[in-house]
């Protein structure tokens, strides 16, 4: 009977998260593109639904609701799932639609994304074969197979999204990295991209009415097309489309210069407009933030290194260890079972929370910057997979964070995994992914012009129209 | 050569609608082979003749600015793309038939390049929804150009085809629909050749044969960062 009215919280709690999934990838993903295959809607709403779900079972783990039983049966039930989908089923839609976008291999979509999923099934495997990963003992499609090799992709994924997070949180916040941008730089900067613009405005025109001249006169411009056309073009060409192909080529120079200059004045807009936020009180107070975080990432590597010269991997969680700290040196005594659940189901909670939002964050962004209306299935699924791959890792990297008693129901489903390594390998990538973001961070900043230099060549190069 | 006259019209629209083929077709009355994402602005020339076969006929540059990016950018790139909306005589809004959401995007498209949605105190008023006075008083002639057309089923073609007609009404514009990668439908003679020409008469019309004073009534000031409106830069 329990167990009826704790499968219907479940299935509730779950139906929930589907509809928050669907809601989003409508107004936030796919608000600027049309959803032409629900296909697609769905299993991202459904990784989103069992990815929550997973969390929300950490949750009741916790702080003890449900049955002990129903618990564990939803787990692997859950995990069983979330596996099925992340395996199986997004790769070959992922494959799926990226046949379906090459003209070519229209007709036989079927056929080549089973190929695709096959090839991705095989590296996929093979990806666990230099990890010191699992004990040898189980069997080929165990539910501990393939959890540390998703593990490992998810762990990959924290690890340089955390690392360059770390770095780059610092440096957006604070406004001391901030470049001075006036007026007056926009102002030239826009002149000069217009300027460039009517450069190669007046060469279009010249030839535009070079092919019509040469259109009227009967010469048609005939590209040179296969062996023979080449040999003739070599030999007599008229001197109309010689002249258009230097044309042309001066075109592109000028062409690839006004895309700089656009980038550019969008960066120093950009600019302008960090300068102004930061002047707000919203500003202030994130600038504030940032030299707090900076602090905190700067001792997050430094942890990150000495794990890693002094091959130790942290024993406790920082609840308990944060009550022994409490009762030992400050000597307040507290009834430790009780407040330890509470603690840690808050700390539990807080990261939980802040990583889903973060990811859905990064991931919205992500999708602007590269999505077309022709990619943005195979880009939402790739996504999708991600999001899968990174929640699952989650819940094995969270549970270094809980104390003894709750770690046991991570580690009974999970099956016996090595933790440590997880660990060991989060730490390693996240320290190289933010020494890396640190160095390009640093190149870029030193890249980037302060003041526009001067146009000697440009000058020069004008010829009258 | 370059001392004709010349207009400058805008060609607008949602990434990856077809505007850098459209405006390839256009000007070299070629397919464009390998399209590529549009940085920036990508401008090319198209020599039209006024009123051709008229005694009055002239020859003009047109000059089509293929504007980049999407409607939801973030506003440093909007302003960016600001710079290209000066003192333009005529724009062309580009929409893909297969997708909606494009033709959606055309009124915003249309008010970011009209400047319509700054009021004085900088606020965004309008949020997407259509306000068909705001385009009462537009002086700046409209075409709306649907592309894809090959790859809608024949059986939804004439659903489609009510659709665009509201939307190019909406405008108060013409309309047409063809296939960038089909220099048929832009034949000499057709009725879209037609349309096509007798807009770029109309813009030529409304830049050189119909002013009053310097500027074209109804069009606003820009107001830019600091209170202060650009100078044209162009040679007029």
């Amino acid at each position: 009977m329990s167990f009826l009215i704790d499968s219907s919280i479940m299935i509730t709690s779950q139906i929930l998260f589907f509809g928050f999934g669907w809601l989003f990838f409508m107004r936030q993903l796919f608000k600027d593109y049309e959803v032409r295959q629900y296909v697609v809607q769905v299993i991202f709403s459904v990784t989103f639904a069992f990815s929550c779900t997973m969390f929300e079972l950490i949750i009741f783990e916790i702080l003890k609701v449900l049955n002990s039983s129903s618990r564990y049966f939803h787990w692997k039930m859950n995990l069983c799932v979330i596996l099925l989908i992340l395996v199986f089923m997004v790769p070959f839609y992922i494959g799926y639609f990226i046949v379906s976008n090459i003209r070519l291999l229209h007709r036989q979509r079927l056929l080549f994304s089973c190929l695709l999923w096959l090839t991705f099934m095989y590296f996929f495997w093979k990806l666990g074969d230099p990890f010191p990963i699992l004990s040898p003992k189980h069997g080929i499609l165990s539910i501990e197979q393939l959890i540390s090799r998703v593990g490992v992709i998810g762990v990959t994924l924290m690890a340089l999204l955390s690392g360059f997070g770390a770095v780059n949180c610092p440096y957006t916040y604070m406004s001391y990295f901030l470049r001075n941008v006036t007026d007056a730089d926009i102002l030239a900067l826009e002149r000069r991209l217009l300027q460039t613009m009517d450069m190669i405005i007046s060469k279009k025109k010249r030839m535009a009415m070079t092919r019509r001249t040469m259109f009227q006169k009967g010469e048609v411009h005939n590209k040179p097309s296969g062996f023979w056309g080449m040999i003739k073009s070599v030999t007599a060409s008229a001197p109309g489309s010689e002249n258009l192909t230097l044309i042309q080529q001066e075109v592109d120079a000028l062409e690839e210069l006004s895309r700089q200059l656009f980038l550019e004045t969008a960066d120093l807009y950009a600019t302008k407009e960090r300068i102004e936020y930061s002047k707000t009180f919203k500003g202030k107070y994130f600038n504030f933030l940032g030299y707090f975080f900076s602090i905190y990432c700067v001792w997050k590597i430094f942890m990150a290194t000495i794990n890693i010269v002094f091959d130790r991997v942290g024993k406790t969680d920082p609840v308990t260890r944060g009550i022994e700290i409490t009762v030992n040196y400050l000597g307040i005594q507290f009834d430790v079972k009780f407040w330890s659940q509470h603690i840690s189901f808050i700390l539990v909670g807080i990261i939980i929370v802040t990583s889903i939002r973060g990811l859905l964050i990064t991931l919205t962004k992500f999708f602007y910057a590269i999505s077309s209306s022709k990619s943005s299935n195979v880009i939402v699924l790739l996504l999708a997979q991600i999001m899968g791959m990174y929640f699952v890792s989650s819940v094995l990297l969270i549970r270094m964070s809980m104390p003894l008693e709750y770690r046991t129901i991570i580690t009974e489903v999970l099956g016996e995994l090595q933790f440590n390594f997880y660990h060991r390998w989060f730490d390693v990538i996240f320290l190289v992914s933010a020494l890396s973001s640190i160095l390009f961070l640093y190149l870029a900043h030193k890249q980037a012009p302060e003041k526009p230099e001067p146009e000697p060549e440009l000058e020069l190069g004008l010829e009258p129209p | 050569m370059a001392s004709l006259d010349r207009v400058k019209v805008l060609v607008l629209g949602d990434s990856g609608v077809g505007k850098s083929s459209l405006v390839h077709l256009l000007c070299q009355n070629q397919v464009l082979g390998n399209p590529s994402w549009t940085v920036g602005c990508s401008v090319d020339v198209r020599v039209h003749d006024y009123k051709e076969g008229t005694p009055e006929e002239k020859t003009y540059y047109i000059e089509l600015w293929d504007v980049g990016g999407s409607v939801g950018s973030a506003s440093s790139v909007k302003s960016t793309r600001a710079v290209f909306y000066n003192s333009v005589n005529g724009i062309i809004l580009v929409h893909d038939l297969t997708n909606k959401k494009s033709s959606q995007n055309l009124y915003r498209w249309s008010l970011e390049a009209l400047n319509r949605d700054l009021v004085p105190t900088g606020v965004l008023v309008t949020n997407g929804d259509y306000d068909r006075e705001q385009f009462a008083d537009n002086q700046i002639p409209l075409l709306v150009i649907g592309t894809k057309l090959d790859q809608i089923h024949e059986t939804k073609r004439h659903e489609v085809l009510t659709r665009t007609a509201f939307l190019a009404e909406d405008f108060n514009a013409e309309e047409i629909n063809l296939d960038c990668t089909n220099p048929r439908y832009l034949a000499a003679g057709s009725s879209n050749a037609v349309k096509l020409s007798r807009f770029f008469d109309k813009v030529i019309e409304k830049r050189y044969f119909l002013r009053e004073g310097n500027q074209i009534p109804g069009f606003p000031d820009r107001k830019r960062f600091g209170g202060g409106t650009l100078k044209s830069l162009h040679y007029d």
